[in-house]
């Protein structure tokens, strides 16, 4: 007994110091670097942390290996430019009834096949009557859908072009976020999860990536590559605040000039409501982590047989943590998007978005929660840092090089990729050495 | 009286802390069969999978034709002459009968065509089959299969465990008539039975363990003979 | 029904169907078979899902092209054939020796481990970032061409002059290349693994690893094998990719997905498996991406001519279709078509 105390005494001493060490990394760059790159680093850690929370919510407490992170993001951002942007006038009328039909044909379209598959018994027949009735279906769809989109499309196509949303306060798009990530992984849950762990791995790959085309092509949504820009914020914007007297007479008084008081307010005012998110989720996951659900969610990952065998539904309860999961992933995913202010579906690479919050959780220490927020503060300070360090290294060893040679343009132009290579090798690391990470699952 | 061929000599150990094996004496000679024999969670297993190399002694000695081998694993007792057939899992189920018994002979260099010759002749049903999957074939034919892979590598002794699990009763007196034959080229066999009665009829040696111990030995027909292992153990 | 005009209009629909579906969904399929059957290899041997696969595929064309820069700039040539395939061996060679570095430095502790299938995965998506940045830090992330030698075989113009029909058929040199060398190495993979001792050691390995080592199979000696072959089935795959198409990393990487998706609708560990899924993921990609206006207005009757282009779905979502048929695949029959799980 005594033990266990004290080992969770010195856990909690290792994770305040671990935190205070982060705290100083972040610190240490806005008096090395500008306070202005800190909050930058501290903004998206802090996002970057709520995802690998949820991601931890899976992994660390399930064992699922889920390699979807970037759609379910995507999800998120999706849901920033549905719920705040302002609805483009006329876009709605010109094609919106259509485009909704044919979601709904499209729905009509998946059911029929599923009816066709359940109903009928097995066979060539059974076979190409689904074919048929999906082939049916999609021509209908397509034939349904296309007119409606062009309309939408041509709506102003220079500026909007696209149905818009429905002007509500960004906020609101946090938690819708999450629950359309969700939703998504509901359908994949109910796919893959059951199988061998393989499956679920390439499944959310693949779903992951099938959202990102959407996002990319269905310009009446997304407005694609062409992006979405202007997305209204939560929090003032700088222009409003060196309007404002009492800011700029409060700024003079820290002798700060308004420019950089206003955006160094804006960027705090960020990261203020993005920690309030974290400790608001990091608390509901401390506590589903001790509570009886969290308990038999470890044994089921330590000994699925033997929680099956004692008639645990080892499946439904996966599913369970695979949506919830998600949907925190969903939620960082609006609030990424809340804070560039704009959706760019050509952002999403799955190395950024999906495993480096790998990295960030095993790093951090998988099926702690702490370790999460940690490593994805941690590691997101690094992945900031090591370009320039990388370019730095490149500087260094080049020095001696003539200018103007090849191999020096060379080397210094790729030293951006020095930190693929960085993060690469760091999860190997990790995960051989110290697969428990820095702040170890009780 | 020369020491026996193979001989696991009072053998003390088990997989974890917990000791299953004590003092556990088994051997075999020569052109005989020993059969090990007990009740469920005797360590008959065990015992046999000791003399094999898969699990650690902390006493005790294994010895091959008067060799000491207790220090090699059981890959390179294979290598030093042993033949070992595993209760399940004990063929290459989608390759040809031929293929497995081609992997049999995967450590031996030499020509391994007049050995598989041998072991058509003893299981004439593997000629048969040669070109069909392991794991199309019956559980008796199955069980062939593993003998004879096991047989490829021309072993010293061949190692038997539940060679006769989950096959019916006919089956089962085919396979034991096999397992005579296979004796007779020679092999001193070693093997763990749960069908106690019909093994010890064809046993030369009986070993009853019980608790990891030897709790009778002699041979077969003694022991069936036996009024004290008919009662408690053969069920009268 | 039946008059010459008629079969004539169906001859032309067939040609423009071989020209714009069949051959390139051939082609396509050849290298996704060809990836896939690697993924498989892995699995079957190692028991896991190499995330590295795509970028190893990337690694091994990187090496290629840039032999082939020098070869080119040295005037070395095949003549008609494309120079790539006078340095593949070397991109082979290179392959390998990353493979096995990679094999020693990481997944080889985790083999003496007996780790569980899921922590390689997350090695292998280590080594992939790895392999990533090697990548893109000597070639850079941009779109590279290396084909050169006979553009056609066939071409349209020649097609059209020989037949006398309206509509012509080509093909590509590095089309009919990728389908012989497909076929080629394909045999060659199939008789080392049912005709020689090393193959069938293998074979034994991924069927039950408990008795090959029991038999005195080396698993050091099976796994460094595979990685060979694994090394050899990257590189040639993503050479034929190349050439046919262009080279980019990051399309390497998405290939990952169409090639998973094969490997899982033939059975994961069955190679055969892998080749009837790369072809079912590249015909149905291609049937269900291509514009069928053209065909159909042949094959059709003038009053039923289509007026839409009649494309089931934008090529932006060919993905999509591999990932609809691993989804139905996975719902319907997980271990595939052909029993997976093993070579």
């Amino acid at each position: 007994m005594s033990t266990r105390v004290q080992s969770s005494g010195a856990g909690a001493v290792r994770t305040l110091l671990m935190f205070i060490v982060v705290a100083g990394l972040i610190i240490g760059t806005g008096f090395v670097q500008s306070w202005n790159t800190a909050l930058v680093i501290l903004g998206l850690g802090l996002i970057s942390s709520i995802m690998a929370l949820g991601l931890n919510l899976q992994w660390g407490f399930a064992g699922l290996f889920n390699v979807g992170v970037m759609g379910f993001a995507a999800l998120g951002g999706l849901a920033a430019v549905l719920v705040a942007m302002p609805p483009t006038p006329g876009a709605f009328a010109a094609g919106g009834p259509r485009v909704a039909l044919a979601l709904l044909l499209g729905a009509a379209t998946v059911g029929a096949g599923l009816f066709v598959w359940r109903k009928l018994p097995s066979g060539a027949l059974r076979a190409l009557l689904v074919f048929v009735v999906v082939l049916v279906g999609l021509v209908l769809f397509r034939r349904v859908l296309d007119p409606g989109v062009a309309a939408i499309e041509a709506v102003n196509p220079a500026s909007t072009g696209y149905l818009g949303g429905f002007g509500l306060p960004v906020l609101i798009a946090w938690p819708v976020g999450g629950l359309l990530a969700a939703g998504a992984a509901w359908l994949i849950g109910k796919t893959a999860l059951g199988l061998r762990s393989d499956y679920l791995a390439i499944a959310t790959l693949g779903i992951a990536e099938i959202i990102i085309a959407v996002l990319k092509n269905e310009d009446w949504l997304t407005r694609g590559v062409k992006n979405v820009v202007g997305i209204p914020r939560p929090v003032p914007y700088e222009i409003e605040l060196q309007r404002d007297p009492a800011f700029v007479e409060r700024a003079a008084s820290y002798g700060l000039d308004p420019v950089m008081a206003s955006t160094l307010s804006v960027k705090l005012l960020y990261a203020g409501l993005f920690a309030v998110v974290l400790l608001v989720l990091l608390v509901l996951s401390q506590r589903a982590l001790n509570s009886p659900w969290g308990r038999m969610m470890r044994a089921i990952r330590d000994n699925e047989t033997a929680a099956a065998a004692m008639g645990k539904d080892v499946t439904a309860r996966h599913l369970q943590v695979f949506v919830l999961g998600s949907a925190i992933i969903g939620v960082a995913g609006a609030m990424l998007t809340t804070l560039d202010g704009q959706l760019t579906p050509g952002s999403y690479q799955p190395l950024r978005f999906t495993f480096l919050i790998w990295i960030m959780v095993i790093v951090g220490g998988s099926g702690n929660n702490f370790g999460s927020v940690l490593g994805g503060l941690l590691v997101w300070w690094l992945w900031v840092q090591v370009e320039p360090m990388g370019l730095w290294l490149m500087q260094v060893v080049t020095s001696g090089m003539a200018d103007g040679s090849a191999l020096k343009a060379h080397l210094l132009a790729s030293a951006a990729y020095m930190r693929l290579m960085t993060m690469g090798v760091m999860l190997l690391i990790v995960l051989r050495f110290s697969p428990r990470g820095l702040l170890p699952e009780r | 009286m020369s020491a026996p061929f193979l001989i696991g000599e009072n053998m003390t150990g088990g997989y974890g802390a917990a000791d299953i094996l004590h003092d556990c004496t088994i051997a075999v000679d020569r052109g005989e069969i020993a059969v090990i024999v007990g009740p469920n969670g005797a360590g008959k297993s065990t015992a046999m999978k000791a003399v094999f190399g898969m699990l650690n002694l902390r006493k005790g000695a294994v010895r091959l034709d008067g060799e000491d081998i207790g220090h090699l694993t059981p890959q390179q007792r294979v290598v030093a002459g042993m033949g070992f057939v595993p209760q399940t899992a004990n063929v290459f189920t989608l390759m040809t009968v031929q293929e497995n018994l081609e992997m049999g002979a995967f450590i031996r260099t030499d020509d391994i065509s007049t050995t598989m010759e041998e072991v058509f002749e003893l299981f004439p049903i593997l000629r048969e089959k040669r070109r069909q999957a392991a794991g199309e074939l019956s559980g008796g034919q199955r069980q062939q299969v593993a003998v004879g892979r096991a047989l490829m590598t021309k072993p010293k002794a061949l190692m038997l465990d539940e060679p006769t699990a989950g096959v019916s009763p006919i089956v089962m007196d085919e396979l034991f008539d096999r397992i005579i034959d296979v004796a007779k080229t020679g092999i001193p066999i070693l093997m763990v039975e749960q069908n106690a009665r019909q093994a010890l009829a064809i046993a030369d040696r009986g070993y009853v363990l019980v608790q990891g111990a030897n709790a009778h030995t002699d041979t077969g027909e003694a022991l069936l003979a036996d009024p004290e292992v008919r009662r408690s153990f053969l069920g009268g | 029904m039946g008059d010459a005009a008629s079969d004539i209009q169906l001859l032309n629909a067939f040609i423009v169907f071989m020209n714009f579906v069949g051959i390139p969904a051939i082609t396509y399929g050849s290298q996704l078979a060809l990836g896939a059957l690697g993924l498989t290899l892995v699995y079957g041997i190692l028991r896991f899902s190499n995330f590295a696969h795509g970028d190893t595929m990337a690694f091994g064309t990187m090496i290629t092209i840039l032999i082939t820069w020098g070869f080119q700039s040295m005037g070395l040539s095949l003549g008609p054939l494309p120079t790539a395939l006078l340095a593949l061996p070397f991109g082979i060679a290179a392959t390998a020796i990353w493979l096995l570095l990679t094999d020693r430095v990481v997944y080889r502790f985790y083999r003496r481990q007996r780790a569980v299938p899921v922590i390689y995965l997350i090695a292998s998506a280590g080594v992939m970032f790895v392999t990533n940045g090697v990548v893109r830090f000597i070639i850079g992330p941009a779109d590279q061409r290396f084909t050169d030698g006979e553009r056609f075989v066939v071409s349209v113009r020649e097609f059209k002059a020989m037949t006398g029909l309206p509509e012509g058929l080509a093909i590509k040199t590095t089309q009919a290349l990728t389908v012989v060398t497909a076929v080629v190495v394909v045999a060659l993979l199939f008789w080392f693994l049912n005709r020689t001792r090393t193959g069938k050691s293998m074979r034994a390995f991924s069927d039950n690893e408990d008795l090959a080592l029991l038999s005195g199979i080396d698993p050091e000696r099976v796994v460094m094998v595979t990685w060979l072959i694994v090394a050899a089935l990257a590189t040639i795959a993503g050479t034929l990719y190349g050439l046919d198409k262009t080279f980019k990393p990051f399309v390497y990487f998405q290939l990952l997905l169409p090639m998973f998706a094969a490997a899982v609708i033939g059975g994961l560990g069955s190679p055969l498996g892998a080749i009837a899924g790369g072809y079912i993921i590249a015909f149905a990609e291609v049937i269900i991406t291509y514009a069928w206006k053209k065909v159909l207005t042949y094959a059709l009757p003038e009053s039923w001519e289509p007026s839409g282009l009649v494309q089931l779905l934008s090529t932006d979502y060919k993905l999509a279709v591999s990932f609809a048929l691993l989804v139905v695949v996975l719902l319907i029959k997980p271990t595939g078509l052909f029993k997976g799980q093993s070579l």
